[in-house]
């Protein structure tokens, strides 16, 4: 390939560039980036709702010591690990083992996959309302089809720790593992057919193929897929806010609950900012695994 | 070829099926919208034979809910919070797709790590913000804060949009003397329709559906519908078919895009997993 004449798209040393992204990396800066580091100065405030401030006593880094012997954060850590394991497994081996049985590309599959994506598309608020619907004990349809196919007693769903519990990872495998299959079958499809046929006619059979072809050939995808549910197991709240409010107990009450009731609902504002920084620290840290795998933005003429 | 034919039959079993599951409580909720009290209080659900009604929609849209002042003020923060987005969005990822720039590799890796901050750790000091400057109950903070918030990912969707057109097709019109943001507008942007509309629905879906921080900043008058839905709950007490009434307006603008562009869609989700 011919080597293109470098032409002066963009005058190097001028500011063009820098007037392009300036906007928007000006909102992300005080959008985004502000609000981080607010955080990380609120906690060091014993700031509570009602209170300026500037009166707030600063406390050093005690909310941070008192948050490593908190009950109470290490309760929602367990909850949230403990959700987490169960959504992210179940969503995994539903989603891939799906996507593997409808790979093929047959007709009207483009109709059903739109229908496939329409619970991600809804508003967790609207996905929580449908389930608490749902799951209620008096009107719910749930406890009325486990009384009529299985003469089941109804059910107090929400109002029991365990049953809520598994009604909040039931409702975020119904709206998430669609989220799985999507990617997953985008990732087989992508795969080069030859490889298929090489193993095909090495003689591996249908097992050998899913288990030593195609999935350790769509293990970065796997990886991401996994990696973005748990970023959002540790972002989510909206759903559990509006089924159970995080009870009975603390039974389904995940990290970001956790500090959105200790900060609006208990009013401490501080000590809610310090459980932030770990949210972030989380957060964050788990993008950068993402980050390292796939770069998109990332050229390969970047220096 | 029997084989073919029960394979077959067996795949679209297992689609049926799915689909129906997806389906289901999306279905219960728009048909609950739609019955009366009579057949709300009923012994048994009713799936399909009911004569609808459109009862729920005229108490929410007529009480003294002001639910219509809420169906604006959700169009008015979507609908500003995708305009803004995308053309500052669009700008940014144009000169991250086309220019060497110093800070270049740090902004797109800074957008790409800020575009996870849960809501959660926004809230507190947002909430701050509000009371420090005293702009309560204001549409603008939660536009500002939207537009922040849905940036990174437009950014990242844009830019894969940019890189996908030849810089070839440039040239013509920079050996003419166009400048870049005559480029962009002459040659580029119209063919980036297709990116701009995948950004435009993520956007606008982000903006439409937010809760957490609409709960906080907004008051009576500035609520958008999630916030209006989830307090008549405790607000009203629990009446099912109005809040499925407001939970199905909710819902429509999203069912719309995803079935006049679920490709586009599918292709934005797993854009981040998932390349070329």
């Amino acid at each position: 390939m011919p080597t293109t004449a470098a032409k002066p798209r963009w005058e190097p040393g001028t500011l063009t560039p820098y007037a392009f992204v300036a906007p928007a990396a000006i909102l992300m800066a005080t959008g985004l980036l502000y609000p981080v580091f607010m955080a990380f100065y609120l906690s060091f405030f014993d700031w509570e709702i009602g209170r300026d401030l500037g009166d707030a006593n600063t406390v050093g880094f005690s909310h941070f010591l008192r948050m490593v012997q908190d009950p109470q954060v290490w309760e929602v850590l367990w909850v949230t690990i403990r959700f987490g394991f169960w959504v992210i497994t179940l969503e995994m081996v539903l989603g891939i083992s799906l996507a593997l049985l409808l790979e093929k590309p047959i007709r009207g599959a483009s109709i059903f996959r739109t229908i496939f994506i329409l619970p991600l598309m809804v508003s967790p608020v609207v996905v929580g309302l449908i389930w608490r619907y749902l799951f209620d004990a008096r009107a719910g349809w749930i406890n009325y089809y486990l009384n009529a196919w299985f003469g089941m007693e109804p059910l107090v769903w929400l109002g029991d720790p365990e049953l809520a519990f598994f009604a909040i990872v039931f409702t975020d495998i119904w709206q998430w593992t669609p989220f799985i299959f999507i990617i997953i079958i985008a990732g087989l499809q992508a795969l080069s057919s030859e490889v298929i046929e090489a193993s095909e006619i090495d003689g591996a059979n249908w097992w050998q193929q899913i288990f030593l072809v195609k999935l350790p050939m769509i293990k970065s995808i796997i990886i991401i897929a996994l990696l973005m549910r748990l970023i959002d197991v540790f972002r989510g709240l909206e759903v559990m806010l509006i089924m159970t409010g995080g009870g009975p107990g603390r039974s389904t009450e995940l990290l970001s609950l956790h500090i959105y009731k200790r900060a609006f609902e208990t009013q401490q504002l501080g000590y809610a900012s310090a459980i932030a920084v770990l949210l972030i620290l989380v957060v964050f840290g788990l993008s950068l695994l993402i980050l390292k795998m796939s770069n998109p933005m990332k050229t390969k003429s970047d220096v | 070829m029997k084989n073919d034919s029960v394979r077959l039959a067996y795949y679209y079993t297992v689609l049926i099926l799915l689909a129906a599951i997806s389906l289901a409580p999306i279905w219960v909720m728009i048909s609950t919208s739609l019955k009366d009290e009579v057949t709300l209080q009923g012994d048994t659900p009713v799936w399909f034979f009911f004569v609808p009604t459109m009862d729920n929609y005229q108490a929410i849209l007529t009480g003294r809910g002001k639910f219509d002042t809420y169906l604006i003020n959700s169009i008015i923060v979507a609908g500003s919070t995708t305009v803004i987005t995308l053309l500052f969005g669009g700008f940014c990822a144009y000169a991250l797709s086309r220019a060497k720039f110093t800070g270049r590799t740090f902004l797109a890796n800074a957008t790409l790590l800020v575009r996870m901050v849960p809501p959660a750790v926004i809230a507190v000091p947002a909430f701050a913000f509000v009371i420090l400057a005293g702009i309560d109950n204001d549409l603008l903070a939660l536009t500002f804060l939207y537009t922040a918030i849905s940036l990174p990912f437009a950014i990242w969707l844009l830019f894969g949009f940019f890189k996908q057109i030849p810089e070839e097709l440039e040239e013509a019109a920079i050996v003419d003397g166009a400048s870049p943001l005559q480029v962009f507008f002459r040659v580029l942007l119209p063919l980036m329709s297709s990116g701009y509309a995948v950004a435009g629905i993520f956007t606008f879906r982000i903006a439409w559906n937010e809760f957490i921080l609409a709960l906080l900043l907004t008051g009576r008058n500035t609520r958008t519908l999630p916030v209006a839905a989830a307090s008549h709950i405790t607000e009203e007490g629990v009446e099912w078919g109005r809040i499925m009434a407001m939970g199905t307006l909710i819902v429509i603008p999203p069912l719309i895009f995803t079935f006049f562009a679920a490709k586009q869609i599918i292709a934005g989700m797993t854009a981040g997993a998932v390349k070329g």
